[in-house]
């Protein structure tokens, strides 16, 4: 008989007023008695909405069967046949709006805890019995990976386990991409993200890090100066945009992807690492995405005593996960909603010292069926602030569609694929994730990947 | 890891080191630079490429030991290897269309100003180098530069070398004696890329400077490094670091260029703590 509470198990976490002093992991993650309790409130449903909410397909109410079951094991094998990283993808993916959303559970009271079971499951298995993979026969080709983060990782994987030798090239001094550079500590712990690092590398995997492609080498030159076979495309949506607004070019105004790669990757969250970083006092990011609440909490955790999020939308408008935005809320951070900057002011030595906002009011729906925000007049107001992160999204690198020939991209710059096989504009070259389809979820990347490996597969056996 | 196989102090502040970085080596051009890290715990500075050599695999960079992580690469010695060195990144100068030119280098400035000058002498440029420094003892490159020119200009300060006096004014008057440059190059500090950019405005003179921005990654993606150049926001790190000198917003770049001094002094401390303990695990 199935659990019918109406609630989700409740996760433990780190409190609210201890956490938002540290960057240890928020949340703690289930035990094995809640994991069980939780499992049997999933109903088994025959026609399975929530794998069609997931886009990787993993087969969700299997899993749950065998963790309600408490065979751990079993439910590892089921989510990790089609999907390479559940601890990551327990941890960060939007659940609310795919798999949990269509959870018939759902329609009276809370969705099963699809996303905390599939984090549980995958710990367990790392605490537990955590064995490497080991290098399959090679089959003599050579793909090139280029980028290292969600899809990039996937994608090469797939490929290794079907004995292709594989070589990432990454342009930071150590591979993860946004898993490492751009989410916090507190949200996913890097050791999880090295882990699979480590897996790929036991899977013979390559990795060579500090290679810009684009730069260092050309798709064109790994092509036929190295001999590769097949070229995957992962390098994200890494080029940050600014406002164009007076003052963003002041001391204390930082781009989120800087802000996050400084604290993150450089670790100036750590004394021993020399990675400086502004002591703020008071801080107003500017964005309503998950980065946004990243760089904000990131804010808390580092000292400043004030951290807003200005964004110029209202609260349900936000591309932010739900966890994320109530987590932020708990730690202390304020919301501007309906707030849009228009200039950053100058307290006279170059250095940042407010935002000067202007209210908005929600007028009718935009392209994206979201209501478009509409200023009202001779509403502005300053916030007194000394350090601004712009969040409000990124786009593509230009590096690799300026030096390739042949590789078609959109108005916006992303890469045009074909959306069964992944291939770009050349024979060969397949590209996924956010070089394809701007800012999106990691989940999405990885599901790229991982259909650009079949692609490639299909393609280098032809 | 990358190893160093050439080391020179050039003066008392200024070192060369010769790198085994062959995939950058492969690539590299003059205009360009690499980022260097010097072990796990270190930040990620960029530097212009001073020299390369294909054949051995090689980059040279030549640097003034002013910040922690400058201090902790100068303390390296041959045969020692630093964690990380990526490149080349940038955009490589356009030497294109250059019959005259004047390549103006300001103190260390000089070590990238002088592959500059033995780039286009190689082209068959006609080149004058007009390098300044503060005083005598910290001139650095003076042969070399020297062999690469067909007039060579020594400035000092202090007139303990050469003729008394800023590269500026040397500058003007050379173009005041109708020395007939079609572009400058300055690369040197900030104030001296400024004050050169203003006195060949009024000349209309093409006058192009590099510039060296606090960045984090090198390939667009942190925008620590945006300037503002002819009112719009570029990224020095993928639209540069060459740029059009009476575009750029040097003033604004000064600014931004001092965010982390305080911070730097507070290093300086652990700087010395992290050398002691280096030297104690030695021992």
């Amino acid at each position: 008989m199935a659990n019918m509470s109406l609630e989700k198990i409740k996760m433990p976490e780190q409190k609210p007023d201890v956490r938002n002093k540290n960057f240890e992991e928020v949340a703690l993650g289930y035990t094995a008695e809640m994991a069980v309790e939780e499992a049997q409130r999933c109903l088994n449903c025959k026609h399975k909405p929530c794998v069609s909410g997931c886009p990787v397909n993993v087969r969700i109410p299997e899993f749950i069967a065998e963790v309600a079951k408490s065979d751990f094991m079993a439910a590892y094998r089921v989510i990790t046949s089609t999907n390479a990283l559940p601890a990551v993808c327990g941890r960060v993916c939007p659940q609310e709006s795919q798999c949990e959303s269509k959870c018939v559970r759902g329609m009276k009271g809370e969705a099963v805890a699809i996303g905390r079971l599939e984090r549980f499951v995958a710990d367990w298995y790392m605490a537990n019995c955590d064995e490497m993979p080991e290098k399959p026969e090679s089959n003599g080709k050579k793909v090139a990976v280029v980028g290292s983060g969600p899809s990039s990782l996937a994608c090469a994987g797939d490929l290794a386990k079907a004995g292709y030798e594989v070589t990432i090239f990454e342009a930071f001094h150590k591979a993860g991409g946004v898993l490492v550079y751009g989410i916090p500590e507190f949200r996913l712990p890097k050791a999880i993200v090295q882990k699979e690092i480590d897996k790929l590398s036991a899977l013979g995997v390559n990795i060579m890090t500090n290679m810009v492609i684009g730069k260092v080498l050309s798709v064109d030159e790994i092509i036929e100066d190295m001999g590769f076979d097949a070229v995957f495309i992962g390098t994200g949506a890494g080029l940050p945009s600014f406002m164009n607004i007076p003052g963003e070019a002041l001391v204390g105004v930082y781009s989120a992807n800087e802000y996050l790669t400084r604290i993150n990757l450089m670790k100036a969250y750590l004394s021993e690492y020399d990675t400086p970083i502004r002591k703020s006092k008071a801080v107003a990011v500017v964005g309503g995405g998950n980065v946004a609440m990243d760089a904000a909490r990131c804010a808390k955790r580092l000292g400043a005593e004030k951290v807003y999020i200005v964004y110029r939308r209202s609260e349900k408008e936000m591309p932010a996960r739900l966890e994320e935005i109530h987590h932020a809320k708990e730690e202390g951070i304020e919301f501007h909603l309906l707030r849009n900057p228009v200039r950053i002011l100058d307290d006279g030595n170059g250095q940042a010292c407010g935002i000067e906002c202007l209210k908005m009011e929600l007028g009718e729906p935009d392209a994206s069926g979201r209501r478009s925000p509409v200023p009202v007049e001779g509403s502005n107001y300053v916030i007194d602030v000394d350090t601004v992160v712009m969040s409000i999204g990124t786009s593509p690198n230009p590096l690799i569609r300026s030096t390739t020939k042949g590789l078609e991209t959109n108005r916006k710059g992303c890469l045009v694929v074909n959306e069964e096989t992944n291939q770009t504009t050349r024979e060969g070259v397949y590209a996924g994730g956010d070089a394809v389809t701007g800012a999106a979820t990691v989940i999405l990347a990885m599901g790229a990947g991982k259909k650009a490996a079949e692609a490639i597969d299909k393609y280098l056996k032809k | 890891m990358f190893r160093i196989v050439n080391k020179k102090e050039l003066n008392s502040t200024v070192t060369l080191l010769e790198i085994e970085a062959p995939f950058v080596a492969r690539k590299a051009q003059a205009g360009q630079f690499i980022i260097f890290r010097v072990d796990e715990m270190s930040e990620r500075v960029p530097l212009t490429i001073a020299d390369y050599d294909r054949e051995k695999g090689t980059v040279t960079i030549i640097f003034q030991k002013v910040g922690l992580s400058t201090k902790l690469l100068g303390a390296k010695e041959i045969g020692d290897s630093i964690q990380d060195f990526v490149g080349p990144l940038g955009v490589a100068t356009e030497y294109e269309g250059m019959k005259k030119v004047a390549v103006v280098g300001g103190g260390v400035g000089c070590a990238i100003a002088y592959p500059q000058a033995k780039a286009l002498h190689a082209l068959g440029v006609e080149v004058d180098v007009i390098a300044g420094f503060r005083s005598k003892d910290i001139v650095i490159l003076e042969d070399e530069m020297k062999a690469v020119s067909s007039n060579f200009y020594l400035m000092t300060d202090d007139g303990t070398q050469g003729e008394k006096g800023f590269v500026t004014d040397k500058l003007k008057a050379l173009i005041e004696g109708g020395a007939g440059y079609d572009t400058v190059i300055a690369i040197g500090p900030i104030p001296m890329m400024k004050f050169v950019s203003l006195a060949t405005k009024p000349y209309g003179i093409k006058t192009i400077v590099s510039l060296n921005p606090i960045m984090i990654d090198g390939t667009g993606m942190c925008g620590g490094c945006r300037v503002t150049v002819g009112g719009k926001i570029k990224f020095a790190c993928v639209d540069g670091p060459d740029f059009d000198g009476h575009e750029v917003d040097f003033d604004e770049l000064m600014n931004r260029n001092s965010v982390y001094k305080a911070r730097e002094a507070e290093l300086a401390e652990t700087h010395i703590c992290r050398m002691e303990k280096l030297a104690q695990e030695l021992i």
